[in-house]
């Protein structure tokens, strides 16, 4: 039995959904939720990898190198919104973010 | 069973475990330390799949720095968590609801009919390496994308400086752009004043002391 596109397929899909199930389960902690969506793009990440190693093609990983420089510049200014909105609210719960409504 | 399937179900198993921690635990910092061990396993996953040089940046990239940043915002910042977790439960029926769709239907498509390529094809020449590969298709195919992602890098460090930046009210703060442009005249007052100056009559001294003694 060797390894074949279907079990890296399937790990990332299960990943995919984990971090679904993640973001509706921490919908008030806005630092899982970030967490939640590195771990989703580490899924597609796995899917581009493992088509390219099983295509035979290179490209797939030039995206996986974009999708990580993207995924850090995102990170990074998350961190820096959620840091200022702990510092205008006092907590990070999503359910509060209602300033704007009218 | 070879022994890199072996390695893959035990990196995936981990890697499950670890994604499932990160979703469900209840300090933050344990999250954030649980996705650290989840980036390593994916890591290793991708040397299974020999892309070694995506998986030594994801480490240096992801545990190296973001892992980092989040540990140190997850520490910065007085959470009250318990607040944070009421209700944490109450809608888990709709998210294992949606989380088993998403996997149901990946099981479908993967299962029926997705028939590529059940061997892998090299993308590696045998005396070439990945990292070679990669850098070759960077700077010449992907050049263009390539400076739009350090643009996107710039645009990200200045957002965060600029998000969080706090000016203090107490600094004794000047401003660069007036100390540059200040003159001589700005600074010194040159009085005009004679040299010597007669004694003003005193006067009053002596009436205020007669007002004095009249009380």
């Amino acid at each position: 039995m060797t390894l074949t596109l279907g079990h890296f397929l399937s790990l990332g899909a299960m990943l995919f959904a984990l971090s679904v199930i993640g973001i509706f389960l921490n919908r008030k902690n806005l630092i899982v939720l970030l967490m939640a969506i590195e771990l989703m793009l580490l899924a597609v990440n796995m899917n581009f990898v493992a088509f390219s190693h099983f295509l035979g093609d290179m490209h797939g990983q030039i995206f996986v190198f974009f999708i990580l420089t993207v995924a850090a510049a995102e990170s990074a200014i998350g961190l820096a919104l959620l840091v200022l909105l702990f510092r205008n609210k006092s907590n990070i719960n999503v359910d509060e973010l209602n300033s704007l409504k009218g | 069973m070879d022994v890199k399937t072996g390695l893959f179900y035990l990196f995936a198993a981990v890697l499950l475990f670890a994604s499932f921690r990160v979703i469900t635990a209840r300090n933050p910092v344990y999250a954030a330390l649980y996705l650290v061990l989840a980036f390593f396993q994916a890591s290793a996953i991708w040397l299974l799949l020999r892309a070694e040089f995506l998986a030594i940046s994801l480490v240096l990239v992801y545990v190296g720095a973001v892992m980092v940043l989040f540990l140190f915002v997850v520490m910065m910042l007085d959470i009250n968590v318990d607040s944070l977790r009421q209700g944490f439960w109450k809608h888990f029926p709709l998210a294992a609801a949606v989380g088993a769709l998403i996997a149901l239907e990946m099981a479908a498509v993967l299962m029926g009919g997705f028939r590529l390529g059940e061997a892998p094809r090299a993308a590696v020449a045998a005396n070439s390496s990945n990292t070679l590969e990669l850098g070759k298709l960077l700077y010449s195919e992907y050049l263009y994308p390539l400076e739009i992602a350090a643009v996107i890098l710039l645009v990200a460090i200045i957002a965060a400086i600029a998000l969080t930046l706090r000016t203090r009210k107490d600094s004794k703060y000047v401003n660069p752009a007036d100390q540059v442009r200040v003159k001589a005249r700005d600074r010194v007052r040159i009085v005009q004043m004679s040299v010597t100056r007669a004694a003003e009559p005193a006067t009053e001294a002596p009436v205020e002391a007669a007002k004095e003694n009249k009380a």
